[in-house]
């Protein structure tokens, strides 16, 4: 299906206050940042955010936070962001930690319509609290869920008009997964390009995926 | 020599030719600088690549080319680009030959803590406890001892990162190898004496018949 481009403000609007929303990247690389801006811009409210860190208070997801877009995360680390740990301690925004393979893998289980992941990782820890311990050929693993959100925000390098992507180097991170895991997929292009350019070898998350097509930046 | 670079080189040591190594953040990162000469070391970055060089001259950076502490780096020739779940297939899976961590504790047993602090500091534990559980080899590269308080103890008192015991200890007195029987203080640094390493130990040590000085 061809998609017209929004611009980061509509694809904003496509985001209900209180949804629960992946975002794509690394300390923000990798991450839409027009549409962060426009989810500030507009005023988002009460977002459970899925990610794999909350950035720096000015980049990245760390940008909701700093605005006071979220109610709570889920993400691997907060280590680089002082304003999350002053909200969490403050108890204005709730952090779930999890360990960043486990997420990876509880995204894609949401993706892939698996009941779940049995991974080693978080046995003796803190994380395996409450959590059932399965045992495979004699060896323990963790049972984690699967995690879906009503809507993922991607970053891409190239996007044709089917809404196929491409990624670039270490900007690829989580978005390929969290591409699956969502009913909403608004995909935010570097650059857009004709239906036909990118071989079909080198698209990594089809356009069948993708719901919504951000305009590349002016 | 300072005590970055005494743990940074002896770490180095414990390379080998052909293999996949992790470097966390902060003091592991140093290890890179120390391959020993004609040596092929592949090195992952969590956040999704192999391969990867020194950070590029001003001006040539690439904003989607960065490592897990989201300095920018260049791709050698060769160098592969990958998403998060492949990442940590490859650490989880066994295909990691080595990793290298910080790290806040290391108790008798050889479990390690390094994510969280109670009450003072959270830093999450990222991609740790993906990287203690799955990789063939952990070494723990850290001071001995945090303004004068030991971190080597008899049992953890911060949150462990994993139940699995770490392969090797390096600081910048000492290498400790956790064994069944206990902490085994293998090497000492230059011009250390057994009795400055126990004095900085507060979990016991056993103490082979010769302790030589570590090769930097």
């Amino acid at each position: 299906m061809r998609r017209k481009a929004l611009t980061p403000a509509e694809a904003a609007a496509l985001v209900p206050d209180g949804a629960s929303v992946m975002i794509g990247g690394f300390l923000g690389v990798g991450s839409p940042r027009r549409v962060i801006d426009a989810l500030v811009a507009r005023g988002a409210k009460g977002l459970t955010v899925i990610g794999n860190d909350t950035g720096r208070p000015d980049l990245g997801i760390g940008k909701l936070v700093s605005a006071g877009c979220v109610a709570k995360v889920i993400v691997s680390h907060i280590g680089t962001n002082p304003v999350t740990q002053q909200k969490m301690l403050a108890g204005e925004m709730e952090v779930d930690l999890v360990p960043q393979g486990t997420l990876a893998e509880r995204i894609r289980a949401g993706g892939a319509g698996l009941g779940g992941v049995l991974t080693p990782t978080g046995l003796g820890t803190s994380v395996a609290e409450g959590k059932q311990v399965v045992t495979v050929d004699g060896r323990d693993f963790l049972l984690e869920t699967p995690l879906r959100a009503d809507v993922a925000l991607l970053h891409c390098y190239e996007a044709d008009y089917y809404a196929n992507l491409t990624y670039r180097l270490t900007a690829q991170n989580f978005n390929p997964v969290m591409a699956m895991a969502a009913d909403i997929v608004i995909a935010e292009p570097d650059e857009v390009v004709p239906i036909g350019v990118i071989p079909p070898d080198h698209v990594r998350t089809p356009g069948i995926l993708v719901t919504h097509l951000v305009e590349r930046p002016q | 020599m300072d005590a970055k670079e005494i743990i940074a080189r002896r770490v180095a040591r414990e390379l080998r030719d052909n293999t996949l190594v992790n470097l966390g953040i902060g003091l592991p990162t140093l290890v890179a600088r120390y391959v020993p000469e004609g040596m092929l070391v592949a090195f992952q970055s969590e956040n999704g690549i192999i391969g990867f060089g020194a950070r590029p001259p001003e001006g040539m950076e690439d904003p989607n080319l960065t490592d897990a502490g989201g300095g920018f780096i260049s791709a050698l020739p060769g160098a592969f680009a990958f998403d998060s779940a492949t990442s940590f297939a490859l650490i989880r899976g066994g295909h990691l030959d080595m990793t290298v961590l910080g790290g806040l504790q290391v108790d008798a047993k050889g479990r390690l803590a390094n994510w969280k602090v109670p009450g003072r500091m959270v830093a999450g534990m990222g991609g740790a406890m993906d990287l203690v559980a799955g990789a063939k080899r952990v070494v723990v590269a850290m001071q001995h001892a945090a303004k004068g308080e030991a971190k080597i103890v008899p049992e953890l008192t911060l949150p462990p990162t994993a139940a699995r015991p770490v392969s090797l200890v390096v600081t910048d007195l000492a290498v400790i190898e956790p064994t069944a029987d206990g902490l085994v203080l293998r090497e000492r640094a230059p011009g250390v004496a057994v009795e400055e390493i126990l004095a900085a130990t507060a979990a016991p040590l056993i103490l082979p018949d010769t302790i030589p000085e570590m090769p930097l």
